[in-house]
């Protein structure tokens, strides 16, 4: 098989991991977070970044707003549909949490996907502005500019996550419910009002990562499955609940990909990181930075 | 006088009665249309009966079946087209062999899955089904990727070329069921329930977990590697993304979930509800309808029933009893408590 590395190539399949990956890891954090604070594996993740891509696609199309100024209007619309679902389907759930919820978010998935495809259809739609179908020259790689915008949104994003959870009163409480959600509540913080705030905190960074998305790859109301295999694979080789291990894990993935992309052949990208993981799954099963898997008590 | 019936011989009428009238069904109604329905249906039927059997008694949900459905397809695919086989009743021969095959290849899958826990293994098996929906694509010498394969036409007559693959598949079924039947009702079924409730304290007890697990979920697989046979068969052809197909599992676990995990009745009816809808909403629906009914469908079962329709209903018709007096046993707890026997 054809193995030929050309440094220039190699370059800027390394570069365009680096900038998707970081989009990619603006999803998987939301997805990340939600799983730390609440169990819950939220399947529907995916599904928000669709609807999130198809409402910037309305608001460019009929209000001709431009695609990053709408995340003023979709952040927030998105950060209402997460507390919508938190108290309505996810509040709910007292036993077995993790198992139900699976299946909960796979239906909220579901409804998205049919009440898309009634509205939309399932032709593929793409993202257009002027940044995305301009770009420049970095040596041999060619670089839309959107790619190096949606870099800048998501690291300028993934920052005030980072200085929200580490920095604010807000930040120490869930930080404290991903350690351990019985001693939080006890020694007095409101473990329902934090979960749903964090949960909509989680689906409004999908409307970030749906612009992106977007504007980056072709996507139709059926895109969700795929979307959603690639964030769980992320999250699982970053370790579950760690918000850096999925900031890590997206970058991996993508530059893996996009390396095989280069060196071997497109067909093959996702096969070689797909099975990467699983090897790394055999020695460290927690994945990168997940902690070692204790009972419950 | 009392007038209710043993209920150790109501255990035993009632399978009987619907299993002569699963028989009798093509019979009654030889409408072509309505009889490849049933055909599907029993095909979900056994795939969720065989999933129940790993992951409804071990508590480890797999969304990976389809690759074992994937196998089963490819191997009669494969054996029929490079041997040149005809159709006709010798090529449900190889649905066995198939069977077999992904038995085997559950064997280092499981191996390796299994090592996760929770949630880490619900995605990991996902993520096999895509690995494997990758190599089929892409092993063209081997699998002929995108273009599929075909299969020898059965040339069975025009009036009862369906009662065949309904009467194998029935048996299939049945099989999956008394195999689920016998391990629910041995001490190798309580080691799994066991581990379903709490695998470290089994493990403490000496139950053998590891191997538990991944004969389990090997018996699974050689389950739904026949059906994926019988599948590939009673299509003609075969295509990577519709064998290795993630949603295949899903909707068998929707269907598990919907009935209820753990019993036996729920499975079966889970398949016959779901995919009595999906034809109906493929036929007669617009786009993106039937994905809003199974949300949907979901939401309200799982919010308002989180159990299951049979174990939900099992509860009220047993408290409809109490409250008329009629005796029986009082209210079951939704989840028994499981004793680990000694030794």
């Amino acid at each position: 098989m054809p193995f030929n590395v050309n440094p220039a190539e190699l370059f800027g399949a390394v570069l365009d991991g680096i900038l998707t990956g970081t989009v990619y890891a603006l999803m998987a954090t939301g997805l990340s977070l939600i799983f730390g604070v609440l169990d819950i594996i939220d399947v529907a993740q995916a599904g928000y970044v669709i609807l999130a891509a198809y409402l910037s696609f309305v608001l460019q199309g009929v209000l001709h707003i431009d695609l990053f100024l709408g995340l003023l209007i979709t952040m927030p619309l998105l950060f209402l549909v997460g507390l919508a679902v938190e108290l309505a389907f996810i509040r709910p759930l007292k036993r077995e949490r993790t198992q139900l919820s699976i299946l909960v978010t796979f239906g909220i998935g579901l409804v998205i996907e049919g009440v898309l495809g009634m509205a939309f259809g399932t032709t593929e739609q793409g993202l257009q502005a002027w940044y995305v179908t301009h770009g420049f020259q970095i040596g041999n790689a060619y670089v839309p500019y959107m790619y190096v915008f949606a870099f800048i949104l998501a690291v300028v994003l993934i920052a005030a996550l980072f200085v929200l959870l580490y920095r604010t009163k807000f930040g120490r409480s869930v930080r404290a419910l991903m350690q351990n959600r019985t001693a939080a509540q006890l020694i007095g913080i409101n473990v329902e009002r934090v979960s749903a705030i964090t949960f909509a905190i989680g689906v409004a960074l999908t409307a970030a990562g749906g612009m992106a998305y977007g504007a980056t790859t072709p996507f139709n109301n059926n895109s969700w499955y795929d979307l959603i295999t690639r964030l769980f694979a992320i999250i699982i080789l970053g370790g579950l609940g760690s918000v850096q291990g999925a900031l890590i894990g997206a970058i991996i993935m993508l530059v893996c990909s996009d390396v095989t992309a280069v060196v071997w052949s497109p067909v093959w990208s996702s096969a070689v990181f797909f099975l990467a993981l699983v090897l790394l799954l055999l020695f460290r099963p927690q994945g990168l930075f997940g902690r070692v898997a204790t009972r419950k008590q | 006088m009392k007038r209710s019936l043993n209920p150790r011989l109501v255990k035993i009428v009632w399978p009987l009665l619907l299993l002569v009238a699963a028989i009798l069904f093509p019979l009654v109604f030889p409408n072509p249309a309505l009889d490849n329905i049933a055909v599907l249906t029993l095909m979900y039927a056994a795939m969720a009966t065989a999933w129940n059997i790993f992951s409804g008694y071990t508590g480890y949900n797999s969304l990976g079946h389809s690759t074992f459905f994937g196998f089963g397809a490819y191997v009669i695919a494969l054996i029929s087209v490079d041997k040149g086989l005809e159709g006709g009743f010798s090529l449900f021969l190889l649905v066995p062999v198939a069977g077999v095959v992904a038995a085997l290849a559950a064997i280092p899958i499981g191996w390796i899955t299994l090592r996760t826990r929770g949630h880490a293994f619900v995605v990991i098996t996902l993520i096999t089904v895509f690995i494997f929906q990758l190599l089929a694509f892409n092993l063209r010498g081997f699998t002929n990727g995108s273009i599929g394969l075909f299969l020898p036409a059965p040339g069975f007559g025009v009036d009862w070329f369906l009662l065949p693959y309904y009467y194998i598949q029935l048996a299939i079924l049945v099989l999956a069921l008394l195999t689920s039947l016998y391990i629910r009702s041995s001490r190798y079924g309580l080691w799994l329930l066991a581990i379903r409730d709490d695998e470290d304290r089994a493990e403490g007890l000496g139950v053998r977990t590891g191997t538990s697990k991944l004969i389990a979920f090997v018996i699974s697989a050689f389950f739904v590697g026949m059906v994926g046979a019988m599948y590939a068969y009673f299509i003609g052809s075969i295509y990577p993304q519709y064998v290795f197909d993630p949603a295949l599992t899903i909707t068998i676990v929707l269907m598990a979930f919907l009935g209820g995990v753990g019993t036996l009745a729920g499975p079966i009816l889970g398949a016959i509800i779901l995919e009595t809808a999906q034809q109906y909403f493929s036929i007669y629906a617009p786009t993106g309808l039937y994905q809003i009914f199974l949300g949907a469908l979901f939401l309200i079962v799982i919010l308002l029933m989180p159990q299951g329709i049979v174990p939900s209903l099992a509860r009220l018709w047993t408290a409809w009893r109490v409250r008329r007096g009629a005796g029986g046993t009082p209210v079951a707890p939704e989840r028994q408590p499981v004793a680990v026997e000694k030794g």
